[in-house]
């Protein structure tokens, strides 16, 4: 099948979305040391400044951003009204990937 | 629980993310300048209403959302019956809640 | 490039087979439906087909193209293959049976399991007078034009992946007998929809909507279905 920028969207939309179930319950252990007090939440931040992590979080950030993205296409699809030209909001994709992109760099300059 | 009821969950969770993560990929980018410690996070959110409001149902409805999402993923590409996911997806549902909600208390709690 | 030689393969063979490989000359104003007459006319007279109108009408021509669904009838050799090579197979989605044709019972199946026309009107009644500028007549003025192809069954990755999925066509469908005045039981049509495998199944991204011949929007019919049946959760709790 050729693949057009829906379906690169949909395939955009579903591996972020995984990737943020599978990281949440990991971030919530995170946060949950703090119970622990500060000194223990920082002994696992320190972890977060590994390169490997570093680049892991970078990747985490896109995939949220790229979420919001195309999960506010999809409703802009179901629950708006269709127009006759671009119903599919193609140009929603490329907005939501310029916007990734933006958050990208932002965090990027952030960090360093 | 039917497939309208749960469409209708998880795109009125989406709603109400949308700015919530908005707000926290902001939040994300200004916290990681020069490196994350346990003391900004946790001056910024212990003994905070408004954090924990926003925390406390951030938590809420991903923990409803992202089983919802996971759902139809595990249904279309693995080849797990369609009862074990359900019930897989509720254990997941209540993990991301327990732990959300813990870290929150971590968070914004009385803390050490 | 009405000189020259076209580099056809065409699958032969059911779910188990093989590409045959012909040439066929290239000619001005030359259909993909064509092509394949050709070669079944002049190589291979066991090659099996379909087509019926020839002028996008019946809907019975669908193939896919270079991995493209399309009709072929009204597809020109010229705009999908201008290096004048073409790879024809049968549909997705569907069990091929003998060469380019495939098994439409799948297809039809799911597009009959969302109901049939059942009005309430007899003989003596006069014919219903349904307003074109009524609302739900409005809704469908495009989605009743279907011809049937299944361009957008083949096209979907959720029919692919999910066989209980009821897919875009016979959605689109109940979306049309949804809004049909003269259904009787539109209620048990919409019922049928948000049963699983119906419309909340449907991702919302449009490779139905993006291939449909006819420029018909699947999607936007599927929405249709998941909108009224949000409506009918809030206001009855039905669902
Ligand atoms: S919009 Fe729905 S029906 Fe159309 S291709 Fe996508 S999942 Fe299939
Ligand atoms: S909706 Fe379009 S692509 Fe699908 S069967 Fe009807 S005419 Fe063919
Ligand atoms: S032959 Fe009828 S639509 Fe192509």
């Amino acid at each position: 099948m050729r693949r057009g920028a829906g379906w690169w969207a949909a395939m955009g939309h579903r591996l972020s979305g995984l990737a943020l179930a599978a990281f949440l319950p990991l971030h919530f252990l995170m946060l949950g040391r703090a119970l622990g007090g500060a000194e223990a939440l920082d002994s696992s931040l320190k972890i977060a400044e590994l390169p490997l992590v570093k680049v892991a979080e970078f990747g985490l950030v896109i995939a949220l951003a790229v979420h919001l993205a195309f999960g506010l296409r999809v409703l802009a699809i179901e629950l708006l009204p269709w127009p006759a030209r671009d119903g599919l909001r193609l140009r929603l994709v490329y907005l939501g990937l310029a916007a990734t992109v933006l958050v990208g760099i932002a965090f990027a300059v952030s960090v360093v | 629980m039917s497939e309208a009821r749960l469409f209708l969950l998880q795109r009125l969770t989406a709603l109400v993310m949308a700015p919530l993560v908005l707000v926290h990929l902001v939040l994300i980018v200004v916290a990681v300048q020069g490196g994350l410690t346990a003391g900004e996070i946790l001056g910024r959110t212990q003994g905070s209403v408004f954090w924990g409001l926003f925390y406390g149902i951030f938590v809420l409805v991903a923990a409803i959302h992202a089983p919802i999402g996971l759902r139809n993923v595990l249904r279309e590409w693995t080849g797990i019956g369609r009862r074990p996911i359900d019930w897989l997806m509720v254990a997941f549902g209540v993990l991301l809640l327990v732990l959300g909600w813990r870290a929150v208390v971590a968070v914004v709690g009385g803390g050490a | 490039m009405a000189e020259g030689t076209l580099e056809v393969r065409i699958w032969r063979g059911g779910d188990e087979g093989a590409f045959g490989a012909y040439a066929v000359p290239a000619r001005e104003n030359q259909t993909v439906l064509d092509v394949v007459t050709e070669v079944q006319r002049r190589f291979e007279p066991s090659l099996a087909y379909r087509f019926s109108c020839r002028v996008g009408v019946c809907g019975s021509c669908a193939m896919t193209i270079n991995g493209t669904p399309r009709w072929t009838c009204r597809t020109h050799v010229k705009r999908v293959a201008p290096e004048g090579r073409l790879t024809i197979e049968p549909l997705r989605n569907m069990k091929r049976v003998k060469d380019l044709a495939c098994d439409m019972d799948g297809f039809l199946g799911k597009w009959a399991s969302v109901g049939t026309f059942e009005g309430t009107a007899t003989r003596a009644d006069p014919p219903a007078a349904i307003d074109p500028a009524s609302p739900a007549r409005r809704e469908v003025d495009a989605a009743i034009q279907c011809i049937n192809c299944a361009v957008c069954h083949a096209a979907c990755d959720v029919v692919a992946w999910d066989p209980h999925y009821l897919g875009p066509a016979a959605l689109n469908r109940a979306w049309t007998l949804y809004n049909d005045a003269r259904v009787a039981d539109r209620r048990a049509v919409l019922d049928g929809a948000l049963q699983p495998g119906g419309c909340h199944t449907c991702h919302s991204h449009g490779a139905c909507t993006e291939h449909c011949p006819v420029g018909l929007s699947p999607t936007a019919s599927i929405a249709g279905l998941k909108r009224a049946g949000l409506v009918s959760l809030l206001k009855g709790g039905r669902s």
